[in-house]
């Protein structure tokens, strides 16, 4: 038996390349095990796209996630990928490791809300407080799929379960949590707007900082029906969308370092659209847009070169004050609504490198030669013990 | 003749000279104070001019799990053999402590100096006219010599370092140095501590004989020796070994470790150039989030560790499970303390034996190293991450609060600039360029290892890493023969590391002449003959002989090594053997195989070594017995020889002549 099924790797001559040459199927991983239907599939979907439009090389991805459904779905993304499927709610603690190790990892963690909410509450609030490096996506159902159906921490109030069940406890709302910890990136959406998801996914890799995506995934199998409220027909009727992130790549570049010092594999050189020493570069200036209404624009310059443009599609929702956006989700979430979009950015962001003063140069690169005093060292500290 | 002719009237019990013998580096006192109250530092003062006038020196630090306001000893030990191991027989006490003045005074022996207080009555608790009573008015000098509560009580502890200088023959030349060395920057802190030291030493020779008969002298100087603490050396150890990713979450006793490490890295690891840190470190949330670091850290490709005690290696469980099926290597400092539960944070055990062996559910195990002192935490903490790359595993070095928190005579630790780290198996971009294919869990030398790759390196090198079921290609599995396949390997690969980890120290008395009349145990007669045949040689013609052997680990070793010197001498030549590392190899095993009779000694209340022995060795329960001593303090040698003797003893014919002497001579 087996929870993976690899895919044929044929690529159909025509698909369409990146900027590194690769094309999406280059992005994909094995079959999907998980049950047809699957919001997660969709989140896999979602993920492969960002990756492929921002032609990240697959290899400087580091794929980190914890254990349930949504920590599955590693496997179904960037083969050429290293995967780390840790144990039960403690991803972020890994992920905090290998990025003090190596900053140059780009690290996209995949979390549920058992996994992120209820086992793993602490480490996840920790590593927001940290400014750990890295996209956080949490697979919200709900709902425990693998010890089928159980409620999970975020199951609302008066929720009910397949069996009937009506769920009394108050929810952790992982937005609110978020906002409350002091997160510096903060989205929510939903697994079944593409449109939508893309650009904050491509925005979160281009946070330097903990980039923080609540995607509502329902659960076909254990939280789909009448009486949930995780289901796609609820979601659907309830979501509204309050600001819509456009994503404008800057240049993509193979590794290295910025001018700064600040690693990390996606870099930009603005006002330079072919950076002559990276002749495989061929930065996208695809606008990715969502089909809303227009509203208001803010546009945030990225580190790496790329612009956010943030729209307000309610206009009474003012995405730069973090306690104002508390209120506000708060307040629509009272109101039956559930809140979407880039909700809260910080784009000056200090990720955990800059707090600690690490050296730009990853330290799994540092030669041992530049870590260790020496014999003559050693013998005059050796002085100040006798 | 010593008394305190103008205290008396102050001094609760008769004041009655006793003769005493001369000895001269040769006893032991302690110092009872309250916590909190800057007495370590007068204490630690002690200590190091004692270290620099050549004598062997210990310094146990008896102390509270509290912050202020709690009874606190510090136990000095002086040797001139070297036997510094804690002794609870004390020749002097500094009794300033009045909640615990009564108990300090019924732990003497007869005849036992009492260095006491006299600016005010003492408690008149315990009768003991068999003390020697020598009363400084400490309190009421400092308060005419200084000014300022704070700075009257902090000297006031200085003041009887003074006084134990003028009693115990101490240079005051060797202090004054001392503290000019600790207060260069501080004229007006050096002046008031210069001044202390003479009240205390001046009122001393104006009113007692002064030196006692216990009193140091000067030895040849060593320049080999340094006094550190193990917590201090692991931490150097880690620098010296490469770390560069340290993650903890601080727990007694074994937060000076991050601190050591935090102020040598501030020290040598900070890149001149750009003022940027090459090191990093992460105060975790939990002991769960410090494994996980670890992992995530060596899993990039760095050399990482964490510093925890017992109830951290409990939380951290479920990591070390993983490391060790997902084969990720990891250092754990477990500097062990008083168990199970919170139990006794700042008192020291051996009680995490078994723990560590076999952490985390499933079929696991694991490499252990064992120092003994702090000079075998700087080595091991090197050998650790050697041993964690080579064998892709997690790997614990066991210490103890004594070891990590008090300062241990030690060879100078030295480096040898042509080290060069085993990083282990791991394939570079080139090596990963010219194959076809990677397999992750593959070993295609026969050597139980299978090389690992680090993310971020080349598209090949690409694997899943996982605790889940997985094949020797790295898939996941739910296939019996797969997943047995794998485990074998495992099991096959800890084995192998057995030759890798620090060898045992073997330390031999000659071997007992037993002649044995029914059974090994039956009767063993210790004759005080010396058998001149080195171990391993034990039989003779036409007469089967019993050899005792001893086996400990850690912290014990200071310990059995003094109980072998003294039963040696007393005719009771024993073989010794210190355990340095898990699994054990065959040597191990061989000396359990060599001796009828086996001592295993240990600070456990369970015997969790002996257990271990008995599980992982061909040993027989009837061969090994145990002497076990679990109160929270360091390990004497008395302890050591009475259990012997009493082991010895019960195999024994009642009237054996010399258990008899052996006995009387504990």
């Amino acid at each position: 038996m087996t929870t993976s099924i690899p895919k044929p790797r044929i690529h159909h001559p025509s698909l369409e390349r990146n900027s590194i040459g690769l094309t999406r199927r280059d992005y994909e991983g094995s079959m999907s095990t998980l049950c047809a239907g699957c919001g997660h599939d969709s989140v896999t979907a979602a993920i492969i796209r960002a990756f492929w439009e921002l032609s990240i090389p697959p290899h400087r991805v580091a794929k980190l996630s914890g254990i349930g459904c949504s920590s599955k779905t590693p496997t179904y993304f960037l083969r050429e990928a290293h995967g780390f499927n840790s144990v039960h709610g403690r991803m972020p603690s890994i992920a905090t490791g290998a990025g003090a190790a190596n900053r140059d990892l780009i690290m996209i963690g995949i979390s549920g809300d058992g996994d992120s909410l209820s086992i793993g509450l602490g480490q996840f609030c920790h590593a927001m407080r940290r400014g750990v490096r890295m996209l956080y996506v949490l697979e919200n159902n709900g709902v425990y799929g693998l010890t089928k159906g159980q409620f999970s921490a975020s199951a609302d109030v008066g929720t009910k379960a397949k069996r009937g069940e009506v769920n009394r406890n108050e929810p952790i709302d992982p937005v609110l949590l978020a906002l409350s910890l002091g997160a510096t990136f903060v989205a929510r959406s939903f697994s079944g707007d593409r449109e939508q998801l893309v650009p904050i996914l491509k925005a979160g890799l281009a946070h330097r900082g903990f980039a923080f995506i609540d995607v509502i995934s329902p659960c076909v199998t254990f939280n789909d029906h009448e009486g949930s409220t995780k289901s796609y027909r609820f979601t659907r009727d309830h979501m509204r969308e309050v600001i819509a992130a456009d994503f404008t790549d800057g240049a993509v570049r193979d590794g290295g370092l910025d001018g700064a010092g600040n690693g990390h594999a996606i870099h930009a050189d603005p006002g330079d659209e072919t950076p002559a020493e990276s002749p495989d570069l061929v930065p996208i200036r695809t606008e990715i847009t969502a089909a809303y209404a227009p509203g208001s624009v803010h546009e945030i310059r990225m580190h790496d070169g790329s612009t956010v443009r943030l729209r307000k599609i309610d206009e009474n929702f003012e995405s730069t004050d973090r306690d104002a956006v508390y209120a506000y989700v708060r307040e629509r979430q009272r109101a039956g609504e559930i809140p979407t979009g880039l909700l809260y950015m910080e784009p000056e962001a200090l990720d955990m490198h800059a707090m600690e003063g690490t050296v730009a140069r990853p330290l799994v690169d540092l030669a041992f030669e530049s870590l260790c005093p020496g014999a003559g060292k050693l013998d005059a500290l050796m002085e100040e013990f006798r | 003749m010593i008394a305190d002719h103008t205290q008396t009237a102050t001094t609760p019990h008769d004041t009655r000279s006793i003769a005493a013998a001369l000895r001269v580096n040769d006893f032991a006192f302690r110092i009872a104070t309250v916590n909190g109250t800057g007495s370590a530092s007068a204490n630690g003062l002690l200590m190091q001019a004692i270290f620099r006038m050549g004598i062997p020196v210990s310094g146990k630090n008896v102390f509270p799990s509290n912050i202020q306001g709690l009874p606190t000893w510090y136990e000095i030990r002086v040797n001139h053999r070297g036997h510094v191991a804690r002794t609870p027989n004390f020749d002097l006490v500094v009794a300033m402590n009045n909640a615990t003045y009564g108990r300090d005074l019924m732990e003497l022996a007869p005849g036992a100096y009492v260095l006491f207080d006299s600016s005010w009555p003492m408690p008149d608790a315990v009768h003991r006219p068999d003390l020697r009573f020598l009363g400084v008015p400490l309190a009421r000098l400092c308060a005419d010599a200084f000014s300022g509560g704070r700075a009257r009580l902090l000297l006031k502890n200085i003041a009887y370092v003074g006084a134990l200088a003028a009693l115990l023959e101490i240079p005051l030349d060797i202090i004054d140095t001392l503290l000019a060395e600790q207060f260069s920057s501080k004229k007006k802190l050096l002046d008031s501590n210069f001044a202390a030291v003479r009240i205390g030493y001046d009122y001393a020779q104006a009113h007692f004989e002064c030196p006692l008969p216990i009193r140091l002298a000067a030895m040849p100087a060593s320049d080999d020796r340094v006094l550190i603490d193990g917590n201090t050396a692991a931490a150097l150890g880690c620098v010296y070994a490469g770390a560069t990713v340290g993650a903890w979450y601080p727990i007694t006793p074994a937060t000076s470790l991050m601190d050591a490490f935090r102020m040598f890295c501030a020290r040598y690891r900070v890149d001149p150039e750009s003022g940027q840190n090459l090191f990093h470190i992460v105060q975790a949330e939990d002991e769960l989030s410090a494994a996980g670091i670890v992992i995530g850290a060596s899993w990039a490709g760095a050399r990482s560790f964490t510093p925890t005690s017992g109830p951290g290696i409990s939380l951290m469980s479920e990591f070390i499970g993983l490391a060790y099926y997902a084969e990720v290597p990891a250092v754990f400092f477990d500097v062990q303390r008083t168990g199970p539960s919170t139990g006794m944070p700042t008192r020291t055990q051996q009680g995490d034996l078994m723990l560590t062996a076999y952490a985390s559910h499933g079929d696991t195990k694991h490499v252990v190293l064992y120092p003994a002192d702090p000079g075998e935490c700087f080595t091991m903490a090197v050998a650790a991450f050697d041993l964690a790359e080579r064998f892709q595993t997690p790997v614990f070095v066991l210490s103890d609060l004594d070891i990590a928190m008090n300062d241990w005579l030690c060879p100078r630790f030295r480096w040898n600039d042509t080290w060069r780290p085993d990083r282990g198996s791991v394939l570079t971009a080139e090596q990963l360029e010219g194959m076809t294919q990677y397999f992750r869990y593959l070993d295609d030398d026969g050597d139980h290892i299978a090389a690992r790759t680090l993310p971020g390196v080349h598209p090949r090198g690409a694997y899943f890493t996982r605790g889940s079921g997985h094949t020797r290609l790295g898939t996941y599995t739910e296939d019996a023969d797969d997943y047995v396949e794998v485990m074998e390997r495992l099991a096959a690969k800890i084995d192998s590391a057995a030759d890798a980890v620090p060898q045992p120290v073997m330390y031999s008395g000659a071997a007992v002449q037993v002649p044995v009349v029914h059974s090994a145990l039956g009767s063993i007669q210790a004759t005080a003959r010396q058998d001149a045949r080195g171990p391993g040689e034990a039989s003779d013609a036409g007469r089967s002989r019993v050899r005792v052997g001893l086996v400990s680990i850690g912290s014990c070793d200071a310990a059995v090594r003094e109980a072998v010197d003294r039963m040696s001498e007393r005719g009771l030549p024993v073989d010794y053997m210190r355990i340095r590392g898990f699994p054990f190899n065959d040597r191990v095993e061989a000396f359990l195989l060599e001796h009828e009779i086996v001592f295993v000694i240990e600070q456990n209340r369970d015997a969790q070594l002996r257990s271990l022995l008995l599980l992982e060795t061909q040993a027989t329960k009837d061969r090994l017995r145990s002497i076990r001593d679990y109160g929270g303090v360091p390990l004497s040698a008395d302890v050591v020889i009475r259990g012997v003797l009493l082991g010895v003893a019960d195999a024994t014919e009642p009237h054996d002549t010399a258990t008899v002497e052996l006995r009387s001579a504990v």
